[in-house]
């Protein structure tokens, strides 16, 4: 196994080099360099289109040290399920051999995974494919300049989901993605962040482990988007994870295993709060509002503890 | 140029396939690595036939049997870069989902193969042939090779891929056959035998593999308006180079199986004076009209167009320079241009020449509408009038459409 010990990760070459784009305190980056540090053997890249492949990609530069591929927004899970078949015909014919292991990465924005590639994802995984497919959930379509998606939680402020006289900006509920994957019946399913990065570490390590399809959304703190302190990124997404709103857990073999609980659970008004797509909702008149985020919060990580056998 | 040995010869089969199943033949003996595609009619029994082929190991494909052909597409594109053979196939509105991915593709200069079975596109739905499906992706970058007959579909499908990888051409290829008058005709063809098909397409070495990992390369990468024109630019290069290579490729065919194949095709056109441009079924019809005219002393021809991308307009020129009228079937709509498709390249490629014969287009058989022969004859009855009066008339018109 892999040392996770924070003097060898920090030794270790990294695949994704420096001198990359992405916006200063950009939880995407973080969660990159997390996930791959996670492993050692040779890895395969399908990247769709979005924040982390133009800002990783734009010729002549590259911050990949590991094959990389880019083709279109919808379509990384596709993507890489060719490459691993590929690979799996090259080895039955003996062009490449058995005992050079090959691991097949997806990463896609929650636009190019919740949304539009959700099929492409949904098929992948129904296939079979050995592919691990992480979802860099930053709640919008950021590279566009911050449009609703449908990981975008309830009431927050997008160019596509307005604060306005009559609305108080996106009117649903998010996308519950991780447990749609989990019931692909997948091997391995889970949800993590990056202020939890040994966990986040972890669970990317246990994905590449297990034979077969494997897939995790992780919340990636996006300044620029969320309109928060460039700094203080991996507090909000610890108190997105404190308030039950992103819980961590994963599903193995149909088994639901809570990987952090909080200690003290938050109110969801703790993880809303000096976030500027959310400022609007801290109004007296969104009371109503927020107490019915509260509400679905609960609902959900409540259902979470049922499914992990856990006391509530 | 080799040819076949004699044992080859000798263990060349006579069988009746329909042209689905002559792709699926040819796919068999090339045996990908990778497959990926989902079905649509009328192109479903390729993806059929294969599926058997790989459920009895006679060939050791990946078959990846994705949920849409956006994820085919995208599969074949992903499999492609890993450094192997790939192959889809499609048509209609199954062509027209893959389109987002058309052009990475050949944008990322992946040499790959598609079969094509012509259809319709929506609305209204229909699911029988006409061409405006591969038109409508006329200028994605693809080399386009419309096939006659299912004997052609098996050639064409063979010398495909060694057009695609040539290293000098490096660009997708597409197959294509008309939508059920081909896909579902049974006709009887020769079918090569496995060691001489495996000796042409010989041993693929990709360019750039990514799963050369010692290497680790980078594919698809953004680029700003300072890079993206030479880029493209040095794409055209692989389309430039390869009308050459469609040749050699089709000669070098021709020798060993006896079946030799050019950028267009002429019939009985040393001393024609009116000439039919048209591409794939089509053309067989024609063939039989001309032959009934010559009878009755008309100088009918035929220029069929193989090569669709890149456009022969030279070879066209060349032919069509020595006519007095010539009549473009276009199987497709004009989309409120001046004329289909074909017309427009066939007129463009007669500008340069100094008398250029009068040319008329027709648009003919959308979604599956028969052409019988009278109205291929009649075609070259106004051909021959229009040669005698000068007078040129409409311009566009449909054949066998009830106005
Ligand atoms: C088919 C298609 N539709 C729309 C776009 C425009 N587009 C590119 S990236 C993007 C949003 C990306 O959002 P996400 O996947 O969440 O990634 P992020 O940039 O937020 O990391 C959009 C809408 C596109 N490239 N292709
Ligand atoms: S917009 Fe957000 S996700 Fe994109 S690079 Fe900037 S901080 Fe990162
Ligand atoms: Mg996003």
């Amino acid at each position: 196994m892999v040392s996770f010990k924070l003097k060898d990760i920090a030794t270790r070459e990294e695949p994704f080099a420096q001198g990359h784009k992405m916006c200063p305190g950009c939880g995407v980056a973080i969660t990159v360099r997390q996930i791959m540090a996670s492993f050692e053997e040779p890895v395969v890249i399908a990247n769709a289109t979005g924040c982390l492949e133009i800002c990783s990609g734009t010729f002549p530069f590259s911050s990949w040290r590991v094959p990389w591929i880019h083709s279109a927004f919808p379509n990384a899970a596709s993507t890489i399920a060719g490459l691993e078949s590929m690979y799996r015909a090259k080895v039955r014919r003996g062009e490449i051999p058995k005992e050079r292991k090959i691991k097949f990465l997806a990463f896609g924005g929650d636009g190019g995974t919740y949304d539009i590639g959700f099929q492409a994802l949904s098929g992948a995984m129904e296939r079979g494919h050995n592919i691990v497919y992480v979802c860099l959930d930053n709640e919008g379509y950021m590279n566009t300049g911050g449009q609703r998606s449908s990981a975008t939680p309830s009431g927050a402020r997008t160019t596509t989901s307005e604060v306005g006289k009559v609305l108080q900006g996106k009117q649903q509920f998010r996308k519950d993605l991780t447990r749609i994957m989990a019931a692909h019946n997948i091997p391995y399913a889970a949800q993590a962040a990056p202020s939890k990065w040994l966990d986040l570490m972890k669970k990317a390590y246990r994905a590449f482990e297990v034979n077969g399809p494997a897939f995790i959304n992780v919340l990636c703190h996006c300044p620029t988007g969320w309109h928060t302190d460039p700094t203080r990124g991996l507090e909000f997404v610890q108190r997105a994870v404190d308030s039950c709103f992103w819980p961590l857990y994963e599903v193995e073999s149909g088994v639901v295993r809570i990987t952090y609980k909080p200690r003290k659970k938050i109110p969801v008004v703790e993880w809303l709060k000096d976030q500027g797509r959310f400022k609007h909702l801290l109004r007296p008149e969104n009371e109503e509002l927020l107490e019915s985020i509260q509400v679905e919060v609960d609902r959900i990580w409540n259902q979470l503890l049922k499914d992990a056998g856990e006391e509530m | 140029m080799e040819k076949g040995t004699l044992e080859e010869k000798k263990s060349k089969r006579r069988v009746s396939l329909t042209g689905d199943d002559a792709i699926a033949e040819a796919m068999r003996q090339i045996n990908p690595h990778v497959v990926a595609a989902y079905p649509i009619t009328p192109s479903t029994q390729v993806v059929e036939s294969f599926a058997r082929f790989v459920a009895d190991g006679l060939v050791d494909t990946e078959f990846v049997a994705t949920e849409s052909e956006h994820s085919a597409m995208s599969a074949c594109v992903g499999a492609a870069a890993g450094g192997g053979r790939v192959m889809t196939v499609t048509g209609s509105q199954g062509l027209a989902y893959m389109f987002e991915v058309l052009g990475v593709t050949s944008g990322l200069r992946l040499p790959m193969v598609m079969a094509i079975a012509n259809r319709a596109l929506n609305s209204p739905l229909n699911i029988h042939g006409d061409h405006s499906d591969t038109m409508a992706m006329r200028d994605m970058g693809w080399i386009h090779l419309y096939s006659e007959n299912g004997q052609e579909a098996y050639d064409n499908t063979i010398q495909a891929f060694r057009i695609a990888e040539n290293p000098n051409v490096r660009t997708p290829v597409l197959v294509a056959i008309d939508g059920f008058q081909t896909s579902h005709m049974v006709e009887t063809l020769t079918v090569e035998p496995d060691n001489l098909v495996k000796r042409f397409i010989g041993e693929y070495i990709a360019s750039y593999p990514m799963l050369d990992i010692d290497n680790p390369v980078l594919y698809g990468a953004a680029d700003r308006p300072d890079y993206y024109m030479e880029h493209k630019r040095s794409q055209l290069v692989g389309m430039i180079n390869a009308p050459e290579v469609i040749q050699q490729v089709g000669q070098e065919y021709g020798a060993l199986t006896g079946r030799y194949y050019g950028l267009v095709e002429e019939y009985r056109m040393e001393d024609a004076e009116h000439a039919i441009v048209v591409m794939s079924a089509t053309a067989g019809s024609v063939k039989d009209v001309i032959d009934q005219l010559r009878e009755e002393g008309v100088t009918a021809g035929l220029l069929k167009v193989r090569a669709f991308r890149p456009f022969p307009a030279e070879e066209v020129a060349k032919s069509l320079s020595r006519t007095k009228s010539v009549a473009v079937l276009d199987r497709c709509g004009t989309g409120g241009a001046q004329g289909g498709p074909l017309f427009l390249e066939v007129r463009a490629a007669l500008y340069e020449e100094k008398s250029p014969p009068q040319v008329i287009n027709y648009i003919y058989g959308l979604g599956g509408r028969d052409l019988p022969l009278r109205h291929i004859k009649d075609v070259y009855l106004r051909l021959r009038e229009i040669a005698r009066t000068g007078e040129r008339g409409k311009l566009v018109d449909f054949l066998n459409l009830r106005e």
